[in-house]
C-alpha cells in the first residue's frame, strides 16, 4: 500500500489529470475536425546510404553492358529534389538495330528452342532475385520517380516479383493455356513502357513475352530508366541467354526507331492514347502485331447505398494513389446527389490527413510529381477547371522548396463539358460531379473517348452486377478501387487501347495459335 | 441527410491496417507513448480482487515510472463496484479518476432495476465514471428500442460520473452490428464507447476502433457532440497502442488526442509502453524485473 508521505511528487505529475469533457453540443460552425500538429510524426527516412548508383548506365544489348553508338547521354533526375541522378545513354536507330538483332540471334539460336520447362525456371529465378533485392529496388525506383517509398515496397515491388512468379508457371503450360491449339512464339518483341510504375511495367511486358517464347527489346521510359538498369543486373545474375532481354534507353526517338524497325515483329506499349495513335500509323501496312494500353478517365461511381467510409477510401486510392499518376485512375468521381454533400464533407477532411514530401519518407502518402513536364501539364488543366468556373479544394499541405509538387486537390461544380471532366490529368487532381438514378450514372460514366477502367460502390450485389455489365470499361472494381493481381486481365475499351496484360488473356499476344 | 449505415469488411480492414504502417519514431514515439500512459485506464477485474491488489493498481496509475522520466499519471483505475471505496482511498486527490464496471458486468443479464442499483450504488461510493455493457442478447434478437432504453435508464442513474458503453463488439461479429449499436449508444446519452469487456475474445481490434471512430466522427458532424472512444482488451504492445493513436489522429483529428475523449482500457499494456520510453530515454532495453507490476 502507497504510504502518506510519498504523495508529494505525485502532486506534481497530477497537474494534467484529465477534466472530463462534458456533451456539449457545438455551433455549427464549429463542427469541423482538426487536423493540426498536436502530435506530429518525426521524420522516418528509409535508409539510402547504401544504393550504389553508377555515374552513367549504358545500354544493355545481348547480355553486355555496352556504351551507346550514339556516343550521347541524358540526365535522369530525382524530381523530389532536382539533383542528378546518373546520366542515361541515349540509343540511336543504330544501338536500337543492335539490340533487335541480339534479340533476334536469341531468339532463332536459343530461346524459341529452349523448352518451356526451362524457360520458366529461367523466369522463376528472376523472380526470386527480384524479391531478394526487392528493398533495393524500390529505394532507386522512388529516388527515380518520386513516387513513394511506402507504395513501391508495397506495392510495386511484390506485384513485379508476382508477376514473374506467376508467368513462369505458364511457360511449361502453354498447351493447356489454349486447349486444342498449339501456341507459339511471334519472334523479336519491342516494348515501350511508361515512366509511372517503372519496374512493374517492365514486367507486365517481360514476363509474358518470355514465358511465351519471344525475345525483347524493352525501352523505358526517359525519367525513369535507372531501374530497368538495375532489373538487367538481375538478368546477367540469372544468366538468362544473352539477348534474350536488351534494354535500350532514350526518349521519342529511341521508340520511333525501335517501333519503324523492320525486324521487330510485334510492338507492345503502355502511355498516352495521343503517341498510341501515332503508333498505330507506325505500323499499319506492316506484318507487326500491336497492343496498346493507353490513357483513361475512369468513373468511380458511388450510390447513396454504399458503405461510405470506405467509398471515400476508394476515392483516395483511385485518384491520390501514385500521385494519380495511374492510367485507371478513378478521376471522375460520380456520386449520388443525396449523398452528396456527406461525401465531399468527408473528403475534404481525409485530404488534410495526406502527407506530402519525401518520397523517401516512409510516412509519406503523396510523392514527388515524376517531371516538370508533367506538373506543368497538372497547372494548366487545373487553371481550365477554374477559368471554366468549377471550385476548387486542395489540401494545405507544406510542400517542399526544391523538388516537383502538386498537392491533393479536387473540383466541385464540375460538369461533363469541362476539360477537367474529359482529358486525363494524370496527376492528384479528382473532378466530382453528380447523379441522380443508376441509368444517368451509366449514361455519364460513359460519356468520354476512353474506356479503361471504373469503380462502383453500393452495398447491393444485385446492382453491382447490373451495373458493371453496361459500363464500357475493361476493369469494373466493385467495392474496392486500383486492385491488381498478375491473375486478372487487364486493358481498355475504345481510346484506352487494346489487348489484355495479366492472366491467361496476357499471354495471347505474344503468341500465334495454331 | 440520408446516409448508408452498412460496413464494407474489406476495404475497412484493410484501412485499419493501413494504420499500423505509420513509421513513429524519436520524439513521435516518446510522446506518443507518454500520451498512451496519460490515456490508461488501469484495469483489475478479476474474481480475486482485494484491496490489496487494487492498492498496487492505483499506485502504479498514479506514478507509473520514476519521475525522471516524465510520464504523466493514468487517467483512471478500472475496478468491480466492491472496490470502488478502496479505489477512491488509495487515488484520494491524484487527480487519476476512478472507472467502475456494473450493470452485471460482464454480461448485462440481470434485470435492468437491479442493475440501475448496482450503477447508482457505485457512484455513490465515489465512482468517476461507470463503464456499463449493453444487453447483447436483447441487440441480436433486434430489439434495439430496448437497448436504448437501458442506456438511457443507466445514463440517468450515473448522475454526475461519465458513462462509458461496451457494445461487446466480439459478440456483436459484424461490422454493421458495430456501428448499429455505436450510433444506439451515442443517441441514448453515452459520454463513451467502448469496445469490450475483456472477458470476449476477440476484445478490442484496430477495424472495430474504427468502424467506433468513424461513428463518432458522423455523429460530431451531425450533432457537434464529441464523444469518447475506449478500446479494451487485447491491446498488449506499446508498438499497438501507437497504432490506435495513428489511427485516432487521422480520423477524428487533434481534438480526440486527449485522455478525455480516448482510453486504453488495459491491465498488461503500460510496462511494455514503459519499457519502451525507458528505452527512447536511456537508449537501451531493461529488464522486465525493473518495472513494477501493477
Amino acid at each position: 500500500m502507497p504510504r502518506k508521505k510519498s504523495r508529494s511528487d505525485l502532486v506534481v505529475l497530477s497537474r494534467n489529470a484529465p477534466a472530463l469533457h462534458e456533451r456539449v453540443a457545438l455551433p455549427v460552425s464549429e463542427r469541423h475536425l482538426n487536423f493540426g500538429d498536436r502530435w506530429g510524426y518525426a521524420p522516418a527516412p528509409e535508409a539510402h546510404e547504401y544504393i550504389k548508383l553508377q555515374k552513367r548506365y549504358p545500354l544493355f544489348i545481348g547480355g553486355k553492358f555496352v556504351a551507346p553508338k550514339s556516343g550521347k547521354y541524358f540526365d535522369s533526375i530525382n524530381p523530389a529534389t532536382e539533383e542528378k541522378l546518373a546520366e542515361i545513354a541515349e540509343a540511336n536507330a543504330r544501338d536500337v538495330d543492335l539490340a533487335v538483332k541480339s534479340a533476334r540471334k536469341a531468339y532463332k539460336n536459343v530461346w524459341s528452342k529452349m523448352p518451356g520447362r526451362e524457360r520458366g525456371k529461367f523466369l522463376f529465378r528472376i523472380a526470386r532475385l527480384i524479391q531478394e533485392k526487392a528493398r533495393e529496388l524500390a529505394v532507386l525506383e522512388t529516388m527515380d520517380g518520386g513516387k513513394t517509398i511506402k507504395e513501391s515496397r508495397d506495392i510495386d515491388l511484390p506485384l513485379v516479383a508476382a508477376h514473374f512468379f506467376y508467368y513462369a508457371g505458364w511457360a511449361d503450360k502453354l498447351d493447356y493455356a489454349f486447349p486444342g491449339r498449339t501456341a507459339r512464339p511471334i519472334g523479336v518483341a519491342g516494348q515501350i513502357i511508361p515512366w509511372n510504375f517503372p519496374l512493374l511495367m517492365a514486367a507486365w511486358k517481360l514476363a509474358p513475352a518470355l514465358a511465351a517464347g519471344n525475345t525483347c527489346v524493352l525501352k523505358p521510359a526517359e525519367t525513369t530508366s535507372i531501374t530497368a538498369m538495375h532489373l538487367a543486373e538481375i538478368f546477367q545474375q540469372a544468366e538468362l541467354p544473352d539477348g534474350v532481354v536488351n534494354i535500350v534507353t532514350g526518349a521519342g526517338e529511341t521508340g520511333k526507331a525501335l517501333v519503324d524497325h523492320s525486324d521487330v515483329d510485334k510492338i507492345a506499349f503502355t502511355g498516352s492514347t495521343s503517341v498510341g495513335k501515332i503508333l498505330t500509323q507506325a505500323v499499319a501496312g506492316t506484318r507487326k502485331k500491336l497492343t496498346l494500353e493507353l490513357g483513361g478517365k475512369a468513373a468511380n461511381i458511388i450510390f447513396e447505398d454504399a458503405p461510405i467510409d470506405q467509398a471515400v477510401e476508394g476515392i483516395i486510392s483511385g485518384i491520390y494513389f501514385n500521385q494519380g499518376h495511374v492510367c485507371c485512375a478513378g478521376s471522375r468521381l460520380l456520386v449520388q446527389e443525396g449523398v452528396f454533400p456527406h461525401v465531399i464533407r468527408k473528403l475534404r477532411d481525409r485530404i488534410a490527413t495526406l502527407r506530402v514530401g519525401n518520397p523517401l519518407d516512409k510516412n509519406t502518402d503523396i510523392g514527388a510529381i515524376n517531371s516538370r513536364m508533367q506538373l506543368d501539364k497538372i497547372c494548366e488543366l487545373v487553371d481550365s477547371g477554374l477559368k471554366q468556373g468549377a471550385e476548387l479544394v486542395q489540401s494545405n499541405a507544406r510542400l517542399p522548396a526544391k523538388g516537383y509538387w502538386y498537392p491533393p486537390s479536387f473540383f466541385t461544380g464540375v460538369t461533363a463539358s469541362h476539360r477537367i471532366a474529359q482529358e486525363e490529368i494524370f496527376g492528384p487532381v479528382l473532378s466530382v460531379m453528380t447523379f441522380r438514378t443508376p441509368e444517368e450514372a451509366i449514361e455519364r460514366a460513359n460519356n468520354t473517348p476512353y474506356g479503361l477502367s471504373a469503380g462502383v460502390w453500393t452495398d447491393k450485389g444485385s446492382k453491382i452486377f447490373k451495373i458493371v455489365n453496361k459500363l464500357r470499361a475493361g476493369v469494373v472494381w466493385a467495392n474496392t478501387y486500383n486492385k491488381f493481381d498478375p491473375t486478372s486481365p487487364f486493358g481498355g475499351y475504345k481510346e484506352s487501347g487494346f489487348g489484355r496484360e495479366g492472366g491467361r488473356h496476357g499471354l495471347l499476344p505474344y503468341v500465334t495459335l495454331e | 441527410m440520408p446516409r448508408s449505415l452498412s460496413i464494407d469488411q474489406v476495404m475497412v480492414e484493410e484501412r485499419a491496417g493501413a494504420f499500423a504502417k505509420r513509421s513513429i519514431k524519436t520524439s513521435a514515439k516518446l510522446s506518443g507513448l507518454k500520451m498512451a500512459i496519460s490515456m490508461m485506464d488501469l484495469t483489475t477485474l478479476e474474481g480475486k480482487d482485494t484491496p490489496g491488489k487494487v492498492a498496487f493498481v492505483c499506485r502504479k496509475a498514479m506514478q507509473p515510472m520514476d519521475p525522471r522520466y516524465e510520464v504523466p499519471p493514468c487517467a483512471a483505475v478500472c475496478v468491480y463496484p466492491n472496490l470502488v471505496r478502496a479505489a477512491k482511498r488509495f487515488l484520494g486527490n491524484s487527480g487519476v479518476k476512478v472507472a467502475s464496471v456494473a450493470t452485471a458486468f460482464p454480461t448485462g443479464l440481470m434485470p435492468l432495476k437491479l442493475k440501475l442499483q448496482e450503477v447508482r450504488s457505485a457512484a455513490r461510493d465515489g465512482a468517476d465514471e461507470i463503464d456499463m455493457v449493453i444487453d447483447r442478447g436483447q441487440f441480436l434478437a433486434g430489439n434495439h428500442n430496448r437497448v436504448f432504453d437501458e442506456i438511457a435508464a443507466t445514463k440517468e442513474a450515473c448522475g454526475a460520473a461519465h458513462l462509458k458503453v461496451i457494445l461487446e463488439t466480439g459478440e456483436l461479429q459484424t461490422y454493421d452490428n458495430v456501428r448499429i449499436a455505436s450510433e444506439l449508444a451515442m443517441r441514448a446519452g453515452a459520454d463513451f464507447i467502448k469496445t469490450s469487456t475483456g472477458k470476449v475474445s476477440p476484445a478490442a481490434t484496430m477495424p472495430v476502433t474504427l468502424v467506433m471512430l468513424e461513428a463518432i466522427r458522423d455523429y460530431f458532424y451531425e450533432t457537434g457532440i464529441r464523444i469518447g472512444m475506449k478500446p479494451a482488451g487485447g491491446i498488449k504492445t506499446a508498438k499497438q497502442s501507437l497504432a490506435y493513436l495513428v489511427m485516432l489522429k487521422e480520423t477524428l483529428g487533434d481534438d480526440w488526442l486527449t485522455p478525455d475523449l480516448f482510453r486504453f482500457g488495459a491491465s498488461t499494456l503500460a510496462n511494455d509502453v514503459l519499457m519502451q520510453i525507458a528505452k527512447v530515454v536511456d537508449g537501451n532495453y531493461q529488464s522486465g524485473d525493473y518495472f513494477s507490476l501493477p
